[in-house]
């Protein structure tokens, strides 16, 4: 057999790929969002099932029915379940160790992903109760960073069967 | 064989969907297809989608869109990405297993959001061809170019846009329509050399829903159910340059496992978003002059990207259950340039 002399294999090709798109959230979430600016929290009900979705979606996930009447949330909510974070991902301009926690807003039937803040992260807790804390109003655009961050608030923990559909 | 046939259907297209999402566009549509017969999306044995997450420019667009059909309890669903033709294929598989009697099919896609000639790019060999960005227009005008050197007469594409231009007239869901004369058209400027616009089917946001449903369910839910008596898919090479682009051999493979020449065919379904492409399924399928096609107007008016070839089959089945036709065919494709083609045999009986 002759040795053959072969050229180095080729071990990586890059073919750089660039879409741009023109989003269009749809009628549900386009009104939550507009809200957003005033400080304000509107899920959407399901007409069939009644759970309230914030932020709604195109429709109830469970139904496949488009949403009905608007729900104005309360500021507070309840702490389902949290992360403690560690490691500076995506360029966070917040102190580590930091809580990603999901909050149950008071009338909602879906959790969001907020920061928890003013707390201690060892003293975070399942059950914990919370309220919103917007940015000042000039800051605030039509989404959910609009909200800077969840705290605390003085109010006994609810019990876990208050959210345990939620875990 | 279980015997399938199409019991329900509607569509809807629009140039630019800016208001709704995908699921709050489906939603009203697949209540469409269903409400006449008297079934919702619970009654169904079966659910399966086709879309492209490329279109929507979002991961995972596809199970977003399962909130159309509500999911839970638990559903029976799959998913293409694909033209909803293909799912319809899935479906049609599925009721072969003949445990279940009914299946929601369902295609959908928004083109407008972004640039739908370079997403298609997409779709070509990721190395050696997609960094090339081939877009989907300049490829169909080579294959047109192809085409006019192989003895086709450039007057024969622009009777082509003529005759789907004028059976558009009336259709609500058509982008363009308008009386038209092929020696109209060909004064009017080429866009892709040697193609002009009126070649190329317009940008298109819809979607479609069909139900099937198997022997005497589908004689309990229709007057004249849309028989499906025969239904298959070939697939050509990746590579472009190893085909004959003139030519669909796997149109004419497919035409030829479905049965398409065992009798006379009333009315085709071509899904042909160029001009030059219905000439190349007409030949390979051999229809005649007695064939109606595209009635509605067909892709050259209304491509609703991953659902116009479910559409071509809602259409076709349409024909029968109206009795306008009593046997029709139906085609769909999928990748560039007619390299995966599916061809539907319908009936009434």
């Amino acid at each position: 057999m002759t040795d053959i002399e072969l050229p180095e294999p080729l071990t990586e090709v890059i073919t750089p790929v660039r879409l741009e798109y023109r989003y269009t959230p749809g009628e549900s979430p386009s009104q939550f969002l507009r809200h957003i600016p005033e400080g304000k929290l509107l899920g959407r009900r399901c007409p069939e099932c009644g759970k309230v979705y914030a932020p709604p979606r195109g429709a109830c996930s469970m139904c496949g029915a488009l949403f009905g009447e608007e729900v104005e949330l309360a500021d507070t909510g309840t702490v389902t379940t949290f992360c403690v974070v560690n490691i500076n991902f995506a360029n966070r301009a917040v102190d580590l160790p930091y809580v990603c926690a999901e909050i149950l807003f008071d009338g909602s039937d879906t959790t969001a992903q907020l920061l928890l803040q003013g707390i201690d992260p060892e003293a975070v807790r399942m059950g914990m109760r919370v309220r919103t804390v917007w940015k000042p109003t000039e800051e605030r655009t039509p989404s959910m960073a609009s909200i800077s961050h969840v705290e605390p608030v003085d109010e006994p923990d609810a019990p876990f069967d208050a959210y345990a559909e939620f875990v | 064989m279980v015997d399938v046939a199409v019991v329900g259907y509607s569509a809807f297209a629009t140039p630019r969907e800016a208001r709704r999402n995908e699921v709050e566009m489906l939603i009203p549509v697949i209540g469409e297809a269903l409400a006449p017969i008297g079934l919702a999306k619970g009654d169904m044995g079966f659910v399966v989608s086709g879309s492209s997450d490329y279109l929507a420019g979002q991961p995972f667009a596809f199970v977003n869109a399962l909130d159309a059909v509500g999911a839970w309890p638990p559903i029976a669903e799959s998913h293409v990405e694909q033209d909803g033709a293909f799912a319809l294929y899935e479906a049609w598989l599925r009721l072969q297993h003949g445990d279940i009697d009914t299946a929601l099919v369902y295609g959908f896609g928004k083109s407008s959001p972004g640039d739908l000639p370079r997403v298609l790019a997409l779709q070509m060999d990721p190395y050696t061809v997609t960094p090339l960005w081939p877009d989907s227009v300049s490829l169909a005008a080579l294959q047109a170019r192809l085409l006019l050197e192989d003895g086709v007469d450039e007057r024969q594409l622009a009777e082509v846009a003529a005759r789907s231009l004028t059976d558009a007239v009336g259709n609500p869901h058509a982008i363009r329509s308008g009386q038209a004369t092929a020696e109209e058209l060909l004064e009017r400027p080429v866009f892709a050399d040697p193609l002009r616009k009126h070649d190329c089917a317009p940008i298109t946001d819809g979607c479609a829903a069909v139900v099937l449903a198997t022997g005497d369910r589908a004689r309990e839910l229709s007057e004249r159910p849309a028989w499906i008596t025969g239904i298959d898919h070939r697939i050509e090479p990746t590579a472009i340059g190893t085909r004959d682009l003139t030519d669909s051999p796997s149109t004419r493979r497919a035409a030829e496992e479905a049965g398409v020449a065992d009798g006379p065919v009333d009315v085709a379904e071509l899904y042909a978003p160029f001009s030059s492409q219905e000439l190349i399924l007409r030949r390979a399928l051999g229809l005649n002059a007695e064939t109606r096609i595209n009635p509605s107007g067909g892709a050259l008016v209304s491509n609703p990207v991953m659902a116009a070839g479910l559409i071509r089959i809602g259409e076709a089945a349409q024909r029968i259950r109206d009795g306008e036709a009593d046997r029709a065919i139906a085609h769909a494709t999928s990748g560039p340039l007619l390299q995966h083609n599916l061809i539907c045999v319908l009936e009434g009986r």
